[in-house]
């Protein structure tokens, strides 16, 4: 099972390096519905066998809601509102690439020094759920395009829905099932809000460096 | 009925009335009939609950439950309290019953008074709110619940403040006023936590038993002082209030200047009790506090024309002499004079009660001038003693109360000041004697100058001859806001009477404020009582003696004829009621007096050669600590703050970039 757990803990390190190093925005949306459900089976690698109902039907919605229905709905975002297929960076690819390297770094750190309750199952789970955080929050800030926003959104969610898992509380399914309404939610409205005003403002296509345009 | 009942309704029912108001709020009349009814109410629960409590004695606590949060408000009724509740009881009761008609009247906009646009079912909420919040600040027992309460009814007065938005200077006042309560809620919090660190625990019972070193308590009063003081109104913390109360409806205005700034003071005795036995220096700072706002609230109102404006300025007079009362007492704590303790604290809590009467009177009067004529402007009024004999009569009693002049009751407290200072003078020697000098000479001046300006108001407004057809026209005012008004006026006269004989029953309200056992309490109020029950008979004696010439005259003149002829006629063909003598004449030489602590500005034409063209002459009273203080302070921090403005760039990802480093910083710096 430990080697399953690490084997996925990896998948989702790989996943947030690639959409680090990477221009295409396809490439992108494909790593983040990989990455989501490489964390639904994180549910699937705990001691006791097989998980109860609740969870199986959590790791399912989450499964489909990440690995199907976000993809399909940002390419067809980019499909009907013309984004450009390119990610726009602030920071170039190489430098991401290393501030991503310094990133784990800082997050093996913390994964270290950060006191949490009960047992880890294994000393990759609190780091990677720190880098995947890390990643999240660094593509929303280095990215231009607007559908980036999006998945580094998407990215920062999956890395407190893996920190969920580190911690295994079993308090986990009401919550764990929230965060998924509530991301759902926010990335129907963000789509639908950049079709808007993509659709409205002809000059801002998806460029979120544009938006400055619509402060007060 | 028992206490847990009662206080429920004291804090719920205002409220309960004010959300069912609202709710009926498409028919006027019934909107506020149901607020009214509510704070008609709730008011009635806490007479009977304070009035219960300071009669028989002991203290009633019940626990509320707080949403299952664990957390449980608790709240009690001691006699300090209870005490404070009496006035919040019957001024928002009596204010009620007032604002039935007087919203009601306004409300066909046939007044342009300013207050047309407003809805009553909106003031009935709000002064509801205003109701529990002040209600739940005087009962809470804890300084989180304490907090929550405190904001509560800065809230609910800020949007009563702001409800009639349509005017750019109501809009001012309210952020004023926000911004004044902010930064007084900010001290609050400091106080409060740093007494619950200290005390490790945050029930007043926790924070009465800590003991605090002297560097701690000093940081502490300093705390409460700026922090209760910016809502009393202590010079130079005031300037939100002139602003605040013309803004307001008058019965709301009433209820703010009359009880809500009261909470202040209620806040400051109730800090004094956690805070141990006070150093002389308090009494020094809030003998100063006292003198300089006394004397500078009569200062800046007798250079108003704006009715309300003058009797919010007159407020921070008060505020004064309560002040000037504690310092005193508090002085006597400290070097041990208790007499002067005892009578400088009773006379400040005295005040405390009757500015809540007399005031509420005033503004009440004003609100019905206001409704009346559609202007607060005094030189625009005039001759309506004979148009409005109710609200004439109630506001020359409220008038001569607040100039505390006997038989009235403003008398009774400024009287017992005067007391505790000349104790002080025959107690002390060098240096101590000057707090009592500043008492004694400070409640002369601010008597004399109240005499002035209230003779001015009433003598403008009420005598004479009208000077704008409006105040020519205007009718006697509706049934319930005399009823309101001349409930408050009897108020007044009740008080004068009972006050002396009633005076041991503060025993129990000072006691905790006070290092002196009961029966020594008892007996230095009992002795204060008999010179008062001497003055007041001797007021009243000689009001027996007017009313006995007055009778006399009335005799004499019986079955002569008496004739009315214009006054200053002087044989001058065409005489205009412009041409009587107005306020801003009357007070003109004590305004030139004053004129250097004073800023106003004023306009005079340029008259120029043998036949000047036609001129206008306007004087703007202003407030120099809003012209030398506060607007250089924040147009100061406003200019600092632009410099920042590179920091909002507009752009999402350097946001959400402050976030991460934020957020980074702390994660590191807490794992270090």
């Amino acid at each position: 099972m430990t080697m399953l757990l690490e084997g996925l803990l990896v998948l989702i390190v790989l996943t947030n390096l690639l959409m680090l190093g990477s221009s295409r925005l396809g490439v992108y949306i494909r790593a983040g519905a990989l990455q989501g459900v490489g964390l639904a089976f994180l549910f699937f690698t705990g001691e006791g066998g097989w998980p109860e109902v609740s969870i199986t039907v959590l790791a399912l919605v989450t499964m489909v809601v990440k690995g199907g229905v976000f993809p399909m709905l940002l390419f067809r975002t980019i499909r009907q509102a013309g984004v450009r297929r390119e990610v726009e960076p602030y920071v170039g690819f190489t430098a991401s690439l290393l501030i991503g390297v310094a990133a784990w770094g800082f997050a093996s750190w913390v994964g270290g020094r950060l006191p949490l309750p009960g047992v880890i199952r294994s000393d990759l789970l609190v780091p990677t759920a720190m880098f995947t955080i890390f990643t999240g929050l660094f593509l929303i800030v280095a990215r231009r395009n607007a559908i980036t926003q999006v998945l580094g959104y998407l990215v920062l969610e999956n890395g407190v829905f893996t920190f969920g898992v580190a911690l295994e509380t079993s308090t986990s399914f009401l919550v764990e099932m929230g965060i998924l309404l509530d991301i759902f939610v926010g990335v129907f409205v963000m789509v639908i809000t950049l079709f808007q005003i993509n659709r409205e403002i002809e000059e801002i296509h998806m460029d979120s460096s544009k938006l400055s345009a619509l402060k007060d | 009925m028992s206490h847990a009942v009662l206080i429920a309704a004291a804090i719920l029912l205002p409220l309960v009335g004010g959300l069912l108001g609202r709710l009926v709020g498409f028919h006027s009349g019934l909107a506020r009939l149901t607020a009214a009814a509510g704070g008609v109410l709730g008011g009635l629960a806490g007479l009977g609950l304070g009035g219960d409590i300071l009669w028989n004695g002991g203290q009633a606590i019940v626990n509320w439950p707080w949403f299952a949060t664990g957390y449980g408000l608790t709240l009690a009724v001691d006699p300090l309290s209870a005490f404070f509740l009496l006035p919040v009881s019957v001024l928002t009761a009596l204010a009620a019953v007032y604002g039935v008609a007087y919203l009601g009247h306004s409300h066909g906009g046939s007044s342009g008074a300013g207050h047309g646009a407003i809805d009553p079912a909106n003031v009935g909420l709000f002064a509801g709110l205003l109701q529990t919040g002040m209600v739940l600040v005087l009962l809470v027992q804890d300084a989180l619940g304490f907090l929550f309460s405190w904001e509560l009814m800065s809230i609910a007065a800020f949007f009563v403040i702001a409800l009639d938005d349509g005017q750019a200077e109501n809009r001012s006042a309210a952020w004023t006023y926000l911004v004044a309560t902010h930064i007084g809620s900010a001290f609050l919090i400091l106080f409060f936590l740093f007494l619950g660190h200290r005390a490790g625990g945050l029930t007043f019972t926790d924070l009465a038993r800590v003991t605090l070193s002297g560097q701690a308590q000093a940081l502490l009063f300093v705390a409460a002082l700026c922090g209760f003081g910016a809502k009393a109104g202590f010079v130079p913390l005031h300037v939100w209030l002139p602003d605040a109360h013309p803004a307001a409806p008058s019965h709301i205005s009433a209820v703010m200047s009359g009880v809500m700034i009261k909470t202040g003071i209620y806040g400051l005795l109730r800090a004094l009790t956690f805070l141990g036995a006070p150093p002389a220096w308090w009494g020094w700072v809030l003998v100063i506090i006292g003198f300089t706002s006394g004397i500078l609230g009569m200062v800046f109102a007798l250079a108003q024309r704006d009715l309300k404006r003058l009797l919010a300025y007159s407020s921070v007079e008060n505020i004064g002499i309560v002040t000037l009362g504690m310092g005193i007492g508090l002085f006597g704590v400290a070097t041990g004079q208790t007499t002067m303790g005892v009578l400088g604290l009773a006379g400040s809590l005295l005040h405390v009660l009757n500015h809540a009467m007399f005031k509420g009177v005033l503004f009440l009067g004003a609100g019905a001038l206001v409704q009346g004529t559609g202007t607060r402007d005094l030189d625009h009024l005039g001759g309506l003693s004979r148009r409005m004999p109710g609200a004439a009569g109630s506001f020359l009693v409220g008038a001569v109360a607040i100039c505390g002049l006997p038989p009235l009751n403003g008398f009774v407290s400024e009287f017992l000041i005067y007391l505790a200072a000349f104790h002080g003078l025959l107690g002390g020697q060098g240096f101590a004697l000057l707090p009592s000098f500043l008492v004694i000479a400070g409640l002369a001046l601010i008597g004399g100058l109240a005499a002035a300006c209230f003779t001015n108001v009433y003598g403008i407004a009420f005598l004479g001859e009208p000077r704008t057809r409006a105040a020519g026209e205007v009718g006697a005012s509706p049934g319930l806001m005399t009823l309101g008004m001349s409930g408050l006026a009897l108020a007044c006269v009740l008080l004068a009477i009972a006050l002396p004989v009633v005076l041991p029953g503060l025993a129990p309200v000072l006691a905790p404020l006070l290092p002196i056992d009961g029966p020594t309490l008892l007996l230095e109020l009992l002795r204060a009582g008999a010179p008062l029950r001497g003055v007041l008979a001797l007021g009243a004696l000689l009001l027996l003696l007017v009313g006995f010439l007055a009778f006399v005259r009335g005799r004499l003149l019986a079955g002569r004829e008496v004739g009315e002829t214009p006054t200053w006629d002087c044989g001058y063909a065409a005489p205009t009621a412009r041409m009587s003598y107005t306020g801003s004449s009357f007070t003109q030489p004590l305004n030139d007096l004053f004129e250097p602590v004073r800023t106003g500005t004023v306009e005079r034409p340029a008259l120029v050669g043998l036949f000047p063209a036609p001129g206008r002459m306007a004087t703007h009273p202003g407030d120099s600590f809003v012209g030398h203080l506060f607007t250089p302070l924040f147009t100061g921090a406003e200019t600092l703050f632009q410099r920042l403005r590179w920091v909002q760039s507009g752009r999402l990802q350097v946001y959400v970039l402050y976030i991460a480093v934020t957020l980074l910083v702390l994660l590191g710096w807490n794992l270090w």
